[in-house]
């Protein structure tokens, strides 16, 4: 599969362009929420909309990879953007949760975190964000050599964790839930078989060449 | 000469009969100057509706009638909390029967004109959900007493059971691969909760019919418990001598109890009950927490069914 590739002097503009597009949901939703257009539950509304679009960056960062392997297309160069994004809602919803929705009610927060688990897994997941985004740059991985590939093996767990989260912290498991839970388990479980994958397929290929 | 057409009147100028059958008093209104017109209708198919007062006033500001009709759990119409205001347009409360059977002497088959025969109040309730939100709502409805004197219950029976319709092709929520729970929702009370004067059937809200999202055509509401206890759309009220089997309960036994009275001191596994979110327009910073309050404020109406009953153990 080719696609039209993007001439390079776009790269860095695309890259900005993704940051920018991003956040249109998190500061479009803000504003209605600000200025009384969300009906029902505001905060709950702009909270749990923070949540999924973490998920989906996580889900999108994750899928750069075999979208490379398995397709041919090359988009590492937005892989940071997407991470960062991810990063800034995760943020963002723990913001809205503490502030908005707690009113910084620090013993209920404490509480929450301690004592339920759905919310202990998705305060693990934060947490477990904070080095990733600290070396979300090029001087970090030029200075952590092989060991940023290995601390960044951390996002795999943090997508889990997102997923958990989310499904843990519903009434009733229902076919959203469950869509995203197998979107990371599939990604993940490239991870597991990707080896082996790509080793048979170069086996394959060089015997086609060969014959 | 071309056949005449009669010129295509849009639906959105068609006058809601709520609007046509206040005419003259929106006429006066206009007169005297304020030319507000008929406030935008949130729901499907709901027609005024008049009531006494019932004299169960909380003092509390009401709920804006936007986020009562928005604000939803109905999961017959979809797990979103917009999606039964979304969704419910295609349901049809009428023609509607109520059956009442079980162990009554005189079991009976209601039509909606004679539950809408039963005299009527309006009763401002606080409606507190087991997520930890709450809104104070103003039912029309009347005591469900009157209803089960009507079908004269038999000694033996001690609950009363009740069940929601199932009507896949107008509920959303009741087709496709993924159900969220067994249909019908099915939901029940000990008689003498049944009895208390506080628990209604609810045939409106704010003056008007109930709406669709809402439990149309009648709901039961239970004030003092959690609004999964406020079963929706009953077709069928059974006088029992077991205790019924309750949906909620049946889906996840140790989250949500057959009582379910609201409980600050009791918290949900997953989350605290003793604050809540109370909903109300204007944004992030309309709506308020407080303290939730033992059987919802209703403790001196109710506390003395539950007399020696360890409430921790029977949530």
């Amino acid at each position: 599969m080719v696609l039209p590739a993007l001439p390079r002097r776009y790269h860095a503009a695309s890259i900005w362009a993704l940051y920018a597009l991003g956040l249109v949901p998190a500061v479009w939703t803000f504003y209605l929420g600000a200025t009384g257009q969300l009906i029902g539950n505001p905060v709950k509304i702009f909270e749990h909309l923070l949540g999924i679009w973490a998920l989906r960056f996580l889900i999108l960062t994750l899928a750069i990879a075999p979208l490379r392997d398995l397709a041919g297309i090359n988009w590492v160069r937005y892989r940071r953007a997407l991470g960062l994004l991810a990063f800034w809602y995760v943020a963002m919803h723990f913001l809205t949760y503490m502030v908005l929705d707690k009113r910084l009610a620090f013993d209920v927060i404490v509480e929450d975190i301690t004592k339920r688990w759905f919310i202990t897994i998705g305060m693990a997941a934060l947490v477990m964000l904070i080095p990733l985004a600290l070396t979300s740059n090029s001087w970090s991985i030029r200075r952590l050599g092989t060991g940023w590939g290995k601390l960044h093996r951390l996002i795999y767990a943090v997508a889990a964790a997102g997923a958990l989260h989310f499904c843990l912290a519903v009434k009733v498991v229902g076919p959203e839930q469950l869509i995203y839970a197998g979107l990371v388990a599939v990604l993940i479980g490239w991870r597991l078989v990707r080896h082996r994958f790509m080793q048979r397929r170069r086996a394959r290929r060089l015997a086609e060449v060969g014959s | 000469m071309p056949p005449y057409r009669p010129i295509a009147i849009p639906g959105s100028e068609i006058t809601p009969e709520s609007v046509y059958f206040r005419r003259r008093e929106l006429l006066r209104l206009g007169a005297a100057g304020g030319l507000a017109l008929a406030a935008p209708s949130f729901a499907f198919g709901a027609t005024e509706l008049a009531a006494r007062p019932g004299g169960y006033d909380p003092d509390e500001q009401v709920t804006p009638e936007a986020d009562a009709t928005s604000y939803n759990n109905f999961y017959e119409f979809g797990t979103g909390k917009a999606d039964p205001a979304a969704h419910s347009g295609e349901f049809q409360p009428r023609p509607w029967t109520l059956t009442v059977d079980g162990l009554a002497g005189k079991p009976a088959e209601f039509d909606l004109d004679q539950l809408l025969a039963f005299e009527l109040e309006e009763r401002i309730y606080r409606m507190r959900c087991v997520e930890g939100w709450s809104m104070v709502i103003p039912w029309i409805g009347f005591p469900l007493a009157a209803l089960l004197d009507r079908v004269e219950p038999l000694g033996s029976a001690r609950y009363v059971a009740f069940e929601t319709v199932v009507r896949p092709e107008e509920m959303p929520g009741q087709r496709g691969v993924f159900q969220p729970l067994p249909w019908p929702y099915v939901e029940g009370l000990r008689l003498d909760e049944a009895l208390s004067p506080l628990t209604i059937l609810s045939l409106g809200m704010y003056g008007k019919t109930l709406p669709n999202q809402n439990g149309a055509p009648v709901r039961l509401v239970v004030p003092w418990k959690y609004g999964f206890k406020g079963i929706k759309s009953i077709v069928r009220i059974t006088l029992t001598e077991d205790q019924p089997v309750t949906t909620w309960n049946r889906s996840a036994p140790s989250e949500y109890g057959f009582y379910a009275n609201v409980n600050p001191e009791v918290d949900h596994p997953r989350w605290s009950q003793a604050t809540e979110n109370r909903i109300g327009g204007g944004g992030f910073f309309g709506s308020n927490d407080r303290p939730t309050l033992m059987f919802n404020g209703y403790g001196d109406e109710v506390a003395d069914l539950y007399a020696g009953m360890d409430l921790k153990a029977n949530f």
